[in-house]
């Protein structure tokens, strides 16, 4: 996340995508519904991916266990709904639940996991994924090998009708807390002392450390905030799907590793307008050419790259 | 007045490759200590080995009385030591007021030493809100320095700082380390041009293959040409 001169062209990309669709779908009110539901996936594969993207940017971890901290997420939030009664006061503390539980799983896995192997890729994918495997099993034994289901809260069901446009209530509420975690990762990133030290550090950690600061802790805070922000996605998309299964974070994977790459390795910004353009193509090819949506995402991504090789937004690592 | 800075008997190993091998240095208080050789000697690891970027493997290294050896680089830094490495090291991502912010380790800047700091590096202040990733190789110079003595440090490791830089700017380098020369910082200079390591160092160490192989006063070497050519040689023929 760059200060003073933002790249506005590939937020200006976005804009044109949205307007190439408009002819292509037709009618206007279901272009309208499709830019939603293509906005509200975006943002919440963000929040899943926004803390995957700072990982690797700063600390050079390749962690496949992300899905991990997603599935986590939304099993609580299935554990936390049912104890706070399903209703839309129950929405808050289920997130709560989902962030910490998901957060204080990050923090084991870093020490435990991770930290062993910082600088030694291969292993951290072998380590990751294994850990990944075992912790599934544990999701199993907890929440048993069955589909849960994740039901809404009655408020959030259905959907408003402006005219001709339907747009379900629960892709608002997804836009919304997309939109609080982007901003609050953006203030903390560019006005704050902490959000200048995070970026730094991905930039060049060893010169953050002889300015004097310990980056090994800011390693861990950042893994942690980013297991959290796993896992409240989890629990949004769990409530998305209506549904969890082991499955759920894994499944997310491929698109969240399409959606940092696209965006550029370790930018917030980047990682933002990367998850709203896969959002939105998703929702529109899937929507026009169904048997081209499975790898329009994959297309995307090549044709991001044939431009701009280091994505979106890259961060210039030294 | 005893040294700031001593190592005694370093040994530094990267890899399968012996780099150091039992380096003794003493850098004087308040004095500026040029630390010069020939490609590879092992200057940069000397000074990387002192900031604990890369582990001493065997040997003391002492920064006012105390063992340093075996500390975390920013245990290290936050002795009072400042780092200005041969990458410069710079945050391009950030504005040349972040780079400065976050080198502020003690507090908010001090708009004192800041106006100091802007009367021999003038672009800093021009171009105080741009990203430090658009300036140019000598401004990113500048604002690496800037960011090691933007507080007061007790001493100053600095990595060939005139590299690649247009004469003019090494001029203005030149004077601006003379500057902080008078604030009493102890500084310690791995430089290979020649004619900015006679005009700022009051002390000299040389280098040859992982160990220091004269010591002295800098105008001794400066007054003594066949010294010079032994222990220099090539790096003379290219960088005077």
């Amino acid at each position: 996340m760059r200060t003073g001169a933002l790249d506005l062209i590939p937020i200006a990309l976005l804009g044109a995508v949205a307007l190439v669709a408009l002819p292509l779908v037709g009618s206007p009110s279901t272009w309208v519904t499709l830019t939603v539901a293509g906005l509200a996936m975006g943002l919440l594969v963000f929040i899943m991916a926004s803390g995957l993207t700072l990982v690797f940017g700063l600390m050079d971890v390749m962690n496949f266990a992300h899905g991990l901290f997603i599935a986590v997420g939304a099993y609580v939030a299935v554990s936390a709904m049912k104890l706070f009664g399903g209703t839309l006061g129950a929405l808050v503390p289920a997130m709560l639940a989902a962030m910490l539980v998901a957060g204080l799983l990050g923090l084991f896995f870093e020490r435990v996991i991770i930290k062993p192997v910082y600088g030694q890729h291969l292993k951290q994918i072998l380590i990751t994924t294994g850990g990944m495997i075992v912790a599934e099993q544990l999701l199993h034994v907890v929440w048993g090998p069955d589909l849960l289901p994740l039901a809404r809260p009655e408020e959030l069901r259905g959907a408003l009708l402006f005219g001709d446009v339907a747009i379900e209530r629960y892709r608002l509420v997804a836009v919304g807390v997309g939109v609080l975690v982007f901003a609050a990762t953006a203030l903390t990133l560019n006005r704050t002392k902490l959000g200048l030290l995070i970026r730094a550090g991905v930039e060049n950690s060893e010169m953050v450390e002889a300015m004097g600061y310990p980056i090994r802790r800011l390693f861990i805070g950042v893994f942690v905030a980013g297991s959290a922000l796993a896992g409240l996605g989890g629990a949004l998309w769990g409530m998305y799907q209506q549904a969890v299964t082991v499955a759920i974070g894994a499944q997310m994977m491929v698109l969240i590793f399409i959606v940092i790459i696209i965006g550029g390795l370790g930018s917030v910004t980047g990682c933002f307008v990367g998850a709203l353009l896969v959002g939105l193509v998703a929702n529109y090819v899937g929507y026009l050419s169904p048997k081209v949506a499975l790898g329009s995402n994959i297309l995307l991504m090549v044709l991001i790259l044939l431009w701009r090789p280091q994505g979106l937004y890259p961060m210039g690592k030294s | 007045m005893p040294d700031l800075l001593t190592l005694r008997g370093v040994n530094t190993h990267i890899g399968r490759y012996h780099i150091l091998q039992g380096v003794d240095l003493s850098v004087p208080r308040g004095k500026l200590t040029m630390l010069l050789g020939r490609n590879g000697a092992g200057k940069t690891t000397c000074l990387r080995t002192i900031m604990g970027l890369w582990r001493a493997s065997a040997g003391a290294i002492e920064f006012a009385g105390r063992d340093i050896a075996r500390l975390a680089t920013p245990s290290i830094a936050n002795l009072g030591i400042g780092y200005v490495p041969e990458s410069m090291g710079i945050f391009a991502g950030l504005t040349v007021r972040d780079n400065l912010v976050l080198a502020a380790r003690s507090g908010p800047l001090d708009e004192a030493r800041l106006e100091w700091i802007f009367r021999f590096f003038e672009a800093l202040k021009k171009f105080w809100h741009l990203p430090a990733g658009n300036l140019s190789g000598g401004q990113k110079q500048m604002l690496s320095i800037a960011r090691a003595i933007v507080e007061p440090r007790k001493l100053v490791l600095v990595d060939e700082p005139t590299k690649g830089l247009a004469p003019s700017i090494i001029n203005n380098l030149i004077a601006a380390f003379a500057e902080l020369k008078n604030t009493d910082t102890t500084i310690l200079m791995v430089e290979q041009n020649f004619h900015a390591a006679r005009s700022l160092g009051d002390a000299v160490a040389v280098m040859d293959a992982g160990r220091i192989v004269h010591a002295g006063r800098m105008a001794d070497l400066a007054a003594d040409e066949p010294l010079q050519n032994r222990l220099l040689g090539l790096s003379l023929e290219a960088h005077q």
